[in-house]
């Protein structure tokens, strides 16, 4: 029998949440015999595969490409978990929300800029109006708040969740952290 | 009236207990180890059911009413721990939460913070209603402190300590529902407040990062509120 397979994937945050993953040091030798790491930000694996028993999923959907992205991954993957504040409550990436896309762009590139201040109009891809949490975008199976939540409690869910069982987060993290 | 009839018994998720006839029962659940859970209230101020938190079922009235201003009465048969009251309070600290800018990651009061505890320990990992990211506004006039309308849940705790405790009523509540702020005199800015005594009742007593001291950094921003038992007790034995 095939291992259960799991992906992890970076939308818009800080990678501190896969930072936090990793640091379940030697424990992700025994969650490789477990399960089959096949995509994620840090192998060599550029689309995403036909069907993932598990993704974890970081950072909130801030553009267009995210969008998309999120909604194909939903479609590939039996059980979505948002993982960290960004992916759960839009956190910091979402600190943009209340002042809008323009004057966002404006800060960021004109009045920090530099040299020749230009909003990019190509290659990077459209700001959303809004920078939404995953669950306002497609549905989510596991919610794990934190900023990052911390090791243990991503160990845990994962863990809980290749053993068949819906994790319980209680008190192994909370918003912020 | 005999001292006998101003006991009342009561039961409270089944257990009998016993109350004086002027307690809520929101004191009497404390008394008895019964976890009630509450925003809004605090030992000392007056309570007023602002944040619905500490709702409970009952028997006989299918309202539900918040234990920090009901009054016990004998024969009462209370409920703390429904499934239905659960849920509602799920719902309603989502709501707190949706309603404003609870950035816990980036927020001065983070670790420190009764709503981010209330959310844990109750078991809140998401809010399911759409976030409404208000444009709010920070007050940072006064020379020692700020207001961050961001993380502000309007308990009015500040408001209340302001007034009863401290005597200067320089915090009040305007405007209605979704557009209601504590505002300093006037609604004008905190440092051109002329009652403001800057005593600092009002940062301390704040269950969130809403009201800080001016230098304090994420996360440092921890609350002492043992001030207020401390003058509740002295002013009593002085009367």
């Amino acid at each position: 029998m095939s291992k259960p397979t799991l992906a992890t994937l970076w939308l818009d945050g800080c990678s501190g949440c896969h930072m936090s993953f990793l640091d379940i040091d030697e424990q992700i030798i025994t969650l490789a015999e477990k399960a089959d790491i096949v995509y994620c930000p840090l192998i060599d694996v550029k689309t995403f595969p036909e069907m993932v028993d598990i993704t974890l999923v970081e950072g909130a959907v801030g553009n267009k490409e995210l969008w998309e992205k999120i909604y194909h991954v939903r479609q590939h993957t039996k059980i979505l978990v948002s993982l960290g504040d960004c992916a759960v409550t839009g956190n910091v990436p979402s600190m943009r929300n209340p002042f809008g896309v323009h004057p966002t762009l404006e800060r960021a590139y004109l009045e920090e800029g530099n040299l020749f201040p230009q909003i990019p109009s190509e290659i990077v891809p459209p700001l959303l109006s809004y920078v939404r949490p995953v669950h306002e975008v497609v549905k989510v199976d596991v919610f794990v708040p934190g900023c990052p939540p911390p090791a243990e409690a991503i160990l845990f869910v994962l863990s809980e969740l290749l053993e068949g069982r819906l994790p319980e987060i209680g008190e192994k993290s909370r918003f912020g952290r | 009236m005999t001292i006998q009839s101003q006991i009342k018994t009561l039961k409270i998720d089944g257990r009998d207990v016993g109350a004086r006839a002027d307690e809520t029962i929101l004191e009497v659940a404390r008394e008895n180890n019964i976890f009630i859970p509450t925003l809004c209230n605090v030992d000392g101020l007056t309570p007023i059911g602002a944040c619905r938190m500490c709702l409970v079922e009952i028997k006989g009235s299918n309202r539900l009413l918040p234990a920090c201003v009901t009054h016990v009465q004998e024969g009462m048969e209370v409920i703390t721990n429904s499934e239905r009251l659960l849920t509602y309070r799920r719902l309603i600290l989502e709501l707190i939460f949706s309603e404003r800018n609870h950035n816990c990651a980036v927020c001065v009061s983070n670790g420190h913070c009764e709503l981010q505890a209330l959310a844990q320990k109750i078991g809140m990992t998401h809010v399911h209603f759409p976030y409404l990211f208000p444009h709010l506004k920070v007050d940072a006039s006064n020379l020692r402190f700020v207001i961050d309308h961001n993380r502000c849940i309007l308990c009015t705790r500040c408001v209340r300590v302001c007034d009863e405790i401290e005597g200067a009523h320089t915090w009040d509540v305007m405007g209605r529902g979704i557009d209601a702020r504590v505002i300093t005199d006037l609604n004008q800015e905190w440092g051109t407040s002329e009652t403001c005594t800057s005593c600092s009742k009002c940062v301390h007593i704040c269950p969130t990062g809403a009201l800080f001291e001016k230098g304090k950094s994420v996360t440092e921003m921890a609350k002492r509120q043992q001030f207020l038992a401390y003058l509740t007790l002295m002013r009593s034995k002085k009367s």
